[in-house]
């Protein structure tokens, strides 16, 4: 039994990063721009599919770079576009003007490439267990967690020690006085928002390699990322991050008591971290209320 | 997938001028019956065009249309042409009510055929035994439709839980041994054939050392392969399906879990085996029906049809679905010279397929007692890579006759109760 | 509001009920059916419920669907379980849906903006994995069946509202009816005006010593009932409850129809419920790419019509 829990604690633990990944795209957006992306998980598939129609001429490892860039670029196109035009507005109208994109993004993959899902093969280096008792700990859950640690640390180093990065978090707090200082704020919103994609793109390539690759792929990946940012707290970063591996923990023990529980179990966690603090347990008070 | 809308804007039109047509007919009352001599047969077809099961369902579309299209090169039903109507329920009970509604009340469909996903097969169900519309149930597979549910109006072509444990499960205790573990997709469907699978372990002498319920749409099934695992059982079997299927798979594989402990399960579908890596494509299965099937008539024939408007791909058992489903009901309004459905609904009743479209070894007929589509189970092993054709997925070692899988009507719980 | 704009409203308000009253009779012309009505007015019903909410006291709950759901899943098992009585089975489903958002709301009042949102939406969805995994009770995926909407009794006169779709129609215009009624009448109240304030500057009503927390909790119970009633008629609608009709999906398209036809008008999200359920009924009928369609008109509502259809109409109306 102790067994079970820790493999399962472990295994909820892994799970939760990828949540991670996903919750850190959505949080930048949210953050910097007031926007709830429900597209998000529709930027995934994108990713997803771009890396598996890139594979064949530039190989698993250059797929995994070279997707999440071009999702990116489309995320920054769609930016400019479109969800720009409702910045400063009540958060309802990004809310679901990023819904009507979910729809063209699905029914576009699904046109593209076909309602069947496709074979993604990982290489074959990461396609085993590391250890015949932590069977379930393979090289690709290694690998996926190690990418999103990376990914964590390089967007915490920019925010920190980059002038960009610096604005973007300045942003965050007071856009308004940004914009007095002279700073293009316009611009930067533009920057921060294909980040956020850029990282759905990276969720997409990587939930590929032990998923099966559909159109539908991202629907049930997208309430998991909002959860994880609500528990920590909307506005903070470390706190999507803590929210991330909270949740992937809760369903992932959840799974071994009470299975029938282990999806509604984020969202009573989130209901009850929201009842005892109002803005999520790294959030500050003021953000986007 | 740009072909059926193309020839879906036709139908469209055509709907338009028909139901203008209609209209009229209204006004002008005692020469309804005489004047719809010329216009063409509808059948209604809901199916889940978006959404997860959105490639089974279009496979299922191809199929009926190409029986379409083979039966109005033969003169179509009762000598009037044979227009199919094809309605996407997305997925959701209640826009499949309202297309099923929308054929049988404005689009005045003679026949309905859906739904893949069984909780819709099972509502249109009851708007068309409402509205007294013979439906053909091509791809759900709840045992209920033709169980405990079961209606006058409604036949079925795909198969039962039941049939698809039984055809299964002797093989899996022949090869295996006895210790069987389950992961089972927490719904109607999993629970109905793991049952199934109880039952047949207790006939056999095997036993069930666990299962593990997994939501429909699970993507992340270590939590339950760790528990398996844990169990060591001789043999593990896979229920869920489709997408869920593919996941659970690719993520058994991974784990390394099919080296120690084999795979196997109910029903396998082509759809999910294309949709896995090679590595990925293992176990031992039974396809509702399979496409390389050496010697037995028309079924190449039906291969290359379906190819054409495949993209060059071959049928699966979806198309068949579709295509059957089709036949079926222009065959019996042929040979009843009727179009009246309660009497199509009789004499459907034991209607046995003819071998062009049965497309299959054995016998395949409607069973009388519960409407069930007596087809063949494929009991077989997936393939990692085709050797003669890259779509050649899965070894067929045997072919199950569906009166030695399915259960005896009494143990179905249908009752079929006729109008009036 | 000068007395041509509002002789302009009258009118419309009149042609309004005029097309909902002749709607079985100029539906077929048109390329409709009787369902396609019972359908827009159900879903229109539900928009304009959560709009009560929304647009009139400027709260944006995206998890409606979770009461919505909950009426449809208390009338079938009503009739299911309990009676066989219509009127019974749509008391019983308002009041399930009802009283859950009276309790839930009293959780949440606090909360503002984009928590809101959100715990609406964390609400919605236990509720719909309750259903879809609660199998002994609610079907689970495959969905509540084996109940049918029963045979209306007046003082002797039975009206089959199962087999007669006119029949049905009518009595869902009722349903209708009274409930817009009752909430137009609350509207006109000091509650409602109250409302208005809060969504006006929520700062300023509570200084003038509104209790603002208790406002939006009665307003946002309120809604959750007519909600529910939606939900109950919708129940009656496909003579089956299944889990869809509580995820979140279902609340994002009650927010668009009521964004879509006019958050800021009385009617507004009826037509938005009625261009949003025909668009994609047409559409779907046409092409499996709808949904590239319907994005893109979501899309082009929030980016040129934020005020709706309604909303546009007005200020020409009003310039």
């Amino acid at each position: 039994m102790t067994q079970l829990l820790l493999f399962n604690a472990i295994n909820g633990l892994i799970i939760g990063a990828f949540y991670v990944l996903m919750a850190l795209g959505l949080s930048l957006i949210l953050n910097l721009s007031g926007v709830i992306n429900f597209a998000h998980g529709g930027f995934l598939v994108l990713g997803g599919y771009l890396a598996y129609a890139l594979t064949p001429y530039v190989g698993f490892w250059g797929a995994l770079l070279i997707a999440p860039l071009l999702t990116a670029g489309v995320g920054f196109v769609v930016e400019r576009l479109m969800v720009r035009r409702v910045y400063g507005r009540d958060p309802l109208y990004g809310l679901l003007l990023t819904f009507g994109l979910a729809f063209i993004l699905e029914d576009g993959t699904r046109s593209i490439w076909g309602a069947q899902g496709l074979p993604v093969s990982i290489p074959a280096v990461l396609a085993r267990p590391l250890s015949s008792d932590f069977f379930f700990i393979t090289g690709y859950r290694l690998f996926m967690v190690g990418t999103v640690a990376a990914a964590v640390f390089l967007l915490f180093a920019l925010l920190r020690y980059t002038r960009v990065g610096i604005r973007i978090r300045a942003g965050t707090l007071d856009l308004d006085t940004v914009s007095a200082l002279g700073i293009n704020v316009r611009g930067l919103r533009s920057l921060n928002f294909a980040a956020g994609i850029f990282l759905a793109g990276l969720s997409g390539v990587l939930a590929g390699g032990q998923l099966g690759l559909e159109p539908t792929m991202g629907t049930g990946l997208l309430m998991p990322g909002f959860v994880a940012i609500i528990v920590g707290g909307v506005g903070s970063l470390p706190g999507t991050l803590l929210g991330g591996l909270l949740i992937g923990l809760a369903s992932g023990v959840t799974a071994v008591f009470f299975p029938s529980a282990s999806e509604a179990v984020i969202y009573i966690l989130m209901a009850v971290v929201l009842m005892v603090r109002p803005h999520g347990l790294l959030g500050e008070e003021g953000l986007l209320t | 997938m740009k072909k059926p809308i193309a020839s879906g804007k036709i139908g469209r039109r055509t709907v338009l001028k028909g139901a203008a047509a209609a209209a009229v007919l209204q006004l002008t009352g005692p020469f309804v019956i005489r004047a719809r001599g010329e216009t063409p047969v509808r059948i209604g077809m809901v199916d889940p065009l978006t959404g997860v099961y959105a490639a089974p369902a279009r496979n299922e579309v191809i199929g009926a249309r190409l029986a379409v299209a083979e039966l109005n090169a033969k003169g179509g039903i009762l000598g009037r042409p044979i227009e199919l109507l094809v309605e996407d329920s997305a997925n959701d009970v209640g826009t499949g009510v309202q297309k099923a509604r929308k054929l049988i009340d404005r689009d005045r469909v003679t026949f309905l055929i859906g739904d893949v996903n069984s909780a819709i097969a099972q509502a249109i169900a009851q708007v068309a035994s409402e509205k007294r519309v013979l439906h053909i149930v091509s791809g759900g597979h709840t045992d209920t439709i033709t169980g405990t549910d079961c209606k006058w109006n409604v036949y079925r072509v795909c198969n039962t839980t039941r049939m698809e444990s039984n055809s299964v499960a002797p093989l899996l205790y022949k090869q295996y041994g006895k210790r069987w573990y389950f992961i089972t997709p927490d719904y109607a469907y999993g629970h109905t054939l793991q049952e199934g699978f109880a039952i047949d372990a207790k006939k056999l002498g095997a036993s069930i050392l666990g299962d593990e319920l997994a939501p429909l749409g699970t993507s992340d099934y270590s939590a339950y392969l760790i528990k398996a695992r844990a169990a060591s059982p001789q043999v593990l079997i896979v229920l869920p399906q489709g997408q869920d299927m593919v996941n659970c798979l690719k993520q058994i594989v991974q784990f390394g879990i099919n080296k120690a402990i084999p795979v196997a399960g109910a029903q396998q579908e082509l759809e999910s085996l294309e949709a896995l890596p090679p590595e990925a494509r293992i176990g031992t299965w039974m396809f509702e029906w399979y496409w390389k099937q050496p010697g037995v008539p028309f079924v190449s024939e039906f291969v290359a049809a379906i190819r054409k408007r495949n993209g060059g791909k071959v049928p699966t058992a979806r198309h068949w679905f579709g295509y059957t489903s089709v036949y079926s009901m222009a065959l019996v309004a042929n040979r009843e010279k009727s179009l009246d459905a309660v009497k199509l609904a009789r004499a459907l009743s034991g209607f046995e397929l003819p071998p062009e479209v049965k497309l299959q070894p054995n016998r395949v007929y409607y069973r009388a007692g519960d409407h069930q589509l007596m087809t063949s189970a494929f009991v077989g092993r997936a393939v990692a890579r085709g050797i003669d054709d890259p779509e050649d997925l899965f070894q067929v070692l045997e072919v199950v006759p569906g009166d030695k899988t399915a259960p005896p009507v009494s143990e179905t719980g249908c009752k079929v109760r006729w109008p009036a | 509001m000068n007395s041509r704009a509002g002789a302009a409203r009258q009118a419309g308000t009149a042609l309004l009920w005029a097309a909902l009253l002749l709607a079985p009779y100029w539906l077929p012309w048109v390329g409709g059916y009787t369902a396609l009505g019972a359908r827009v007015l159900v879903l229109g019903l539900a928009a304009m419920s959560l709009n009560f909410l929304l647009g009139f006291t400027g709260v944006v709950s995206f998890g409606h669907a979770a009461y919505f759901g909950l009426g449809a899943y208390g009338a079938g098992l009503t009739l299911k379980l309990l009676a066989h009585s219509t009127p019974l089975a749509l008391f019983f489903g308002t009041l399930a849906g009802g009283i859950a958002g009276a309790l839930l709301g009293a959780l949440i009042v606090h909360l503002r903006g984009v928590y809101f949102a959100m715990v609406t939406i964390a609400f919605g969805q236990v509720f719909y994995y309750i259903a879809f995994r609660w199998n002994s009770l609610t079907g689970g995926d495959d969905g509540l069946r084996g109940f049918a909407r029963q045979p209306l009794h007046f003082a002797g006169y039975a009206i089959d509202i199962l087999n007669n779709g006119h029949a049905f129609y009518y009595f869902v215009l009722v349903c209708f009816a009274v409930t817009v009624g009752v909430m137009a009448l609350i509207l006109r109240s000091p509650l409602g005006r109250t409302m208005l304030a809060i969504r006006e500057n929520e700062r300023r009503a509570r200084f003038l010593g509104i209790p603002v927390e208790r406002h939006i909790w009665v307003a946002f119970t309120l809604s959750c009932f007519f909600t529910s009633l939606a939900g109950a008629l919708y129940a009656m609608v496909n003579n089956f409850a299944d889990p869809m009709g509580l995820h979140w999906s279902l609340s994002g398209d009650l927010v668009i129809m009521a964004v879509m036809g006019g958050m800021r008008s009385f009617w507004g999200p009826l037509v938005g419920a009625a261009v949003f359920v025909v668009v994609q009924d047409f559409l779907s009928s046409i092409t499996t790419n709808w949904m590239s369609f319907v994005g893109l008109l979501i899309v082009l509502v929030v980016l040129f019509f934020p005020r709706g259809l309604l909303g546009l109409a007005q200020r020409r109306g009003e310039a």
